[in-house]
């Protein structure tokens, strides 16, 4: 046996790595958060051909693994000439990801506003822009926020395959300890650790917000209850 | 800046076809296995055991809030530490089944939560035995109820099993990696691999479509979810 055991050192730097986890997983919902919006307003536009993009948008990145987007934005843009660093790889994967996702969710809380309240305030001559953003979106809001909170655990667990193109975050940092000691088994159980203790807490706040939105069963919360990525959050 | 060429990549087309091949087994192996262990457990979280209700409980939670990345390793590398030398296959089918048990469990329990408790009664009364009580009056509207959800998982699961490659189970991913750097094509390679998953996933939906319509002819013919 060569190397040592495990020590605060190897602690040390799983945390930083750890920090990278969280620093990602920002970058992620802040970047995946602003395209999912879009993707979300123009899955409900009056125009068909706006819709119909945004949905094959959709199809296409629910449809492929985040490894192989990853690997893509990687390996596949410096081909095409443009020069990518791992966190930036990372970055614009996870985006990508998020948007198709987060943009799913966030149409049906859209959809699940009632009918009526678009009715009724275009009967108040508010123009389509004035309807979404004060009548339709302040009340989507209240219904999105449980499942994007619950999402949010996704995107914590999925910065881990940014591992794969030498980011160092935590997955990546626990293989880089890995090498030196030769004790795999302990490291991975610690790195499942932290994981646990960063996503957790959201899992409990998400489960906590679902809990006080819905104690009525409504039309809104069946039919969110039917899509996969909410049943998992 | 030179051109695409998919060519070279296309020629090793075989290639493709096996690790597509793989792929496909590991999700159908990962499903079913994944299915039966959710089911399980939805009905042990439900059962009066208060131990095996929680232990039911802590494996979903422990499972959910970890990457499923971190998960294939701690199989992988603990099942060789306790001496058991297992192919990267195998390996990746208990990680995977693992993984998906544990949100197959969730939606079970959504579906279990939602069979009322007087259809129970009124099937007791009709004189159904427990077996039966549970098979068409528990479970099968169970499913019936979280058919879409639990489908949609599977797919998702489909997709996450191009983690493994990370582990040297020759699937997809782990297959357009080694071509993308024999041929310098990655670009190329992971198109086209983007394109495979698409058809899969697209494929696998079109079967849980035809299952579901065999399994369910209720909902076939009422054409709404009960």
């Amino acid at each position: 046996m060569v190397g040592t055991a495990f020590n605060a050192n190897h602690l040390g730097f799983l945390l930083q790595g750890a920090g990278w986890t969280v620093a990602l997983s920002l970058i992620a919902f802040v970047g995946g958060g602003a395209a999912a919006f879009l993707v979300a307003l123009a899955r409900v536009s009056p125009h068909r051909a706006v819709r119909a993009s945004a949905g094959a948008w959709v199809q296409l990145v629910q449809g492929s693994p985040l490894l192989v987007i990853m690997f893509l934005a990687y390996f596949g843009l410096p081909t095409l000439g443009i020069k990518v660093s791992a966190l930036a790889a990372a970055g614009v994967s996870l985006t990508v990801y998020v948007s198709a996702y987060l943009g799913e969710i966030w149409r049906a809380a859209i959809e699940s506003v009632p009918r009526a309240q678009w009715e009724a305030a275009e009967c108040l001559a508010l123009s389509r822009t004035q309807r979404m953003f004060k009548v339709v979106l302040p009340q989507a809001v209240r219904l999105a926020t449980p499942p994007t909170v619950g999402f949010m655990v996704q995107i914590v667990k999925n910065t881990s395959l940014a591992s794969v193109v030498g980011f160092v975050e935590l997955a990546r940092s626990g293989q880089i300890i890995n090498n030196s000691i030769f004790e795999p088994f302990i490291v991975y159980l610690i790195i499942a650790a932290i994981y646990f203790a960063l996503c957790y807490p959201l899992s409990l706040w998400s489960r906590r917000l679902e809990r006080r939105a819905g104690t009525t069963p409504t039309e809104a919360t069946t039919r969110l209850a039917h899509d996969p990525l909410l049943a998992q959050s | 800046m030179t051109g695409f060429d998919f060519s070279v990549v296309l020629e090793r087309w075989p290639l493709f076809l096996e690790g597509a091949w793989l792929t496909v087994r590991l999700a159908l192996a990962a499903t079913l296995s994944g299915f039966v262990i959710g089911t399980l457990c939805a009905a042990g979280r439900r059962s009066g055991h208060r131990w095996l209700a929680r232990a039911c409980g802590a494996y979903v939670e422990l499972i959910r809030n970890t990457p499923l990345l971190v998960q294939i390793f701690l199989v992988y590398f603990g099942l060789s530490s306790i001496g058991l030398q297992l192919s990267a296959f195998t390996v990746a089918v208990i990680a995977l089944a693992v993984n998906a048990g544990a949100y197959a469990t969730e939606i079970m329990r959504a579906g279990f939560d939602s069979v009322n408790r007087s259809q129970i009664e009124a099937a007791e009364c009709l004189g159904l035995s427990r077996l039966q009580v549970y098979w068409h009056v528990v479970l099968l509207p169970a499913m019936e109820r979280v058919y879409p959800a639990l489908t949609s998982q599977f797919v998702l699961l489909m997709l996450a099993s191009s983690i493994c490659s990370q582990i040297s189970a020759e699937e997809l991913t782990a297959v357009a990696n080694h071509v993308q750097s024999d041929t310098y094509r990655p670009f190329e390679t992971f198109i086209l691999v983007g394109a495979a998953y698409i058809l899969l996933s697209l494929l696998m939906r079109l079967g849980f479509w035809g299952l579901g319509a065999l399994l369910f002819p209720r909902r076939r013919r009422l054409g709404t979810s009960l």
